[in-house]
């Protein structure tokens, strides 16, 4: 490989050094940043919630074995501590670059754009797997106070999809930030996306068009709870077509643990694709 | 192997930058050689920061190349800003780092060797007088300061080009001279300093030579004393400081007669305004002959309200 050198001796990096260096700067600005202290509060808060009510109601159904445990305690959150940590630090990771002027910093030295994104994108990762793998230790506590080293294996695998999960999360984050210039914009498209509208079309159309949606991430990322039950859920659940309110029951669709993993790891490939192109593509015009 | 790019220059060829059907650039041709200062001028609009970020890879041509030191920027953005120190618009360093910091980022990107990065950074930080603040969150700093540590981030890595956009935007007096003073210093490091600007004293006073631009089109590209006199009818203009008050009747008497000036008047006790005919043999006689008289000559250049005359008269012709 040919070595870019200056007339002073300076030697630019690869750009496998400058991914490692941007990673380095913004993994230092998240760590300062007060989104992190404020995800890292409602992260806390939410594990306080469910131990307190653990503690306190102590509910049958959840406390009966270790699975139920942490079916209920897991299952339920864990893909929201996911979301939240993709809004926090993907939903303006590009976009801010526009509006908060740092790409002018920055992008006018001999370092690619994909450098700067895949940087951006690994600190992220970094970070957002911190504010996850204390919450797996909070639950982790949690279940070992109620039945000590009993854990079941399925956790494990449980606590690998989400944060396959979170890869696909953040890289649907990084993609919609490139499409704006503007770091609220992004984050309230990537929020509307990630807390609702991936639920509502997943419901609308498996309920009322019959369609596996195999297209949609929160489908994809269904395998994190579902891997916790005592039973796997049957792929296809048909309307019940007699009994009390067949009339209003829609059909249902869960997706396979290989079909999720395929959704989760194709919307990180091809999010990152998309939006490292968009990023190459934008102009840094007022 | 090493590749080692040979001196500094800056070529845009048939460069063209369009934003829908506003051509902000169009077809501009310019070469810029070797060491020195290029003023570039032009009123808002006219493509002077478009043309600077061509050069810098935040916006692509729609037609043509820009060139440093012979490597096509888009193309091979990493070999042709290797070389480059930039200032654009008024950049952000990430605000919960410290000018240290963000620095020490820039001279990671720029390769700049590990044992060298603390040393050169506090030097940048000193020269643009910024140390006290150097390990402090750049987050609440003001314009002007981040300013300062825009510039000290040009300067990192020791580049031959500089590309400077209105660099003393932001800067209270004192701040824009400090700008002034180290772009001059640069200069006789053996820099190609390529700077816009709509102060047109501040041209003068640190520039070489002169690029005009407008609705995207170069009108003149010159050296200061040439543009200066394309409007005068062969004749240029000086302004000429002096370290003591002139002398009753040598302003008449000695100055007048000097060949080749066509008037010369006191605008104070220690400055004169000499307008004089010929080219830059005939300024630097000129400036033989007054240094010969003894007067105290401090300093010596062409007048900004040349270089205003000829900008209102090229700008007035393309409305």
């Amino acid at each position: 490989m040919t070595k870019i050198e200056s007339e002073t001796g300076n030697v630019v990096p690869g750009s496998l050094n400058q991914v490692a260096v941007t990673t380095r700067y913004t993994f230092l600005d998240y760590l300062r940043s007060r989104r992190f202290a404020i995800l890292m509060i409602l992260m806390l808060v939410i594990s306080a919630i469910l131990t307190f009510v653990f503690a306190y109601r102590r509910p049958a159904s959840a406390l009966v074995d270790p699975l139920a445990f942490y079916s209920t305690w897991w299952g339920m959150s864990a893909t929201f501590v996911v979301i939240l940590s993709g809004i926090f630090f993907g939903g303006d990771a590009i976009s801010s670059e526009f509006q908060n002027r740092t790409g002018y910093f920055v992008l006018p030295n001999p370092v690619r754009r994909s450098s700067v994104y895949v940087g951006k994108y690994v600190a992220a990762l970094i970070a957002a797997s911190i504010v996850l793998i204390i919450f797996t230790l909070i639950t982790v506590s949690n279940g070992l106070y109620y039945f000590g080293f009993n854990i079941p294996g399925v956790f494990w695998e449980s606590a690998f999809f989400d944060w396959v999960y979170l890869l696909a999360v953040l890289g649907f984050a990084f993609f919609v930030s490139s499409l704006f210039k503007s770091g609220s914009y992004s984050i309230l498209v990537n929020a509307i996306f990630l807390l609702f509208a991936f639920s509502l079309i997943e419901g609308l159309v498996a309920g009322l068009v019959n369609i596996e949606p195999w297209f949609v991430l929160t489908y994809g990322a269904g395998i994190v709870g579902n891997v916790l039950m005592s039973t796997y859920p049957a792929h296809y659940i048909p309307a019940p077509t007699t009994g009390p309110g067949a009339r209003f029951a829609i059909p249902s669709y869960n997706a396979t643990i290989p079909e999720g993993l395929v959704i989760l790891v194709a919307y990180f490939i091809f999010t990152a694709i998309l939006g490292l192109y968009l990023f190459e593509r934008k102009e840094f015009n007022a | 192997m090493a590749e080692v790019v040979p001196g500094p220059s800056i070529e845009a060829v048939n460069l063209s930058k369009s934003f829908g059907s506003f051509a902000a650039v169009s077809n501009l041709n310019l070469k810029l050689e070797g060491p020195k200062c290029v003023g570039f001028l032009g009123p808002n609009g006219a493509g002077k920061t478009t043309t600077l970020k061509l050069f810098t890879d935040l916006i692509r041509p729609t037609a043509g190349h820009a060139l440093i030191n012979g490597a096509d920027v888009h193309k091979a953005k990493k070999t042709a800003l290797a070389h480059v120190g930039s200032v654009i618009e008024t950049p952000e360093i990430y605000s919960s780092l410290t000018p240290r910091e963000g620095l020490m980022l820039i001279c990671a990107h720029r390769g700049v060797p590990k044992s060298e990065r603390k040393r050169k950074i506090e030097e940048v930080v000193e020269e643009v007088k910024m140390s006290e603040w150097i390990d402090k969150r750049t987050g609440r700093f003001s314009k002007g300061m981040k300013q300062r540590i825009n510039v000290a981030s040009s300067l990192l890595g020791d580049p031959s080009v500089l590309l400077l956009d209105e660099p003393t935007t932001g800067l209270d007096p004192r701040g824009m001279s400090e700008v002034r003073e180290i772009v001059k210093g640069l200069k006789t490091r053996n820099r190609l300093i390529f700077m816009s600007s709509h102060l047109l004293a501040e041209v003068s006073e640190v520039c070489d030579e002169v690029a005009m631009i407008d609705h995207g089109k170069l009108l003149v590209y010159d050296t200061l004393s040439n543009v200066t006199s394309m409007f005068s009818k062969g004749s240029s203009t000086v302004e000429v400081g002096l370290n003591r008050p002139l002398a009753a009747g040598i302003l008449e008497r000695s100055i007048a007669s000097i060949p080749g000036v066509e008037s010369a008047q006191k605008m104070d006790d220690r400055n004169l305004r000499i307008v004089f005919k010929g080219g830059l043999d005939a300024q630097e006689l000129l400036l033989t002959e007054l240094t010969k008289m003894g007067i105290g000559v401090l300093s010596f250049r062409p007048a900004a309200s040349a270089l205003e005359d000829v900008y209102l008269n090229l700008i007035k012709e393309t409305l």
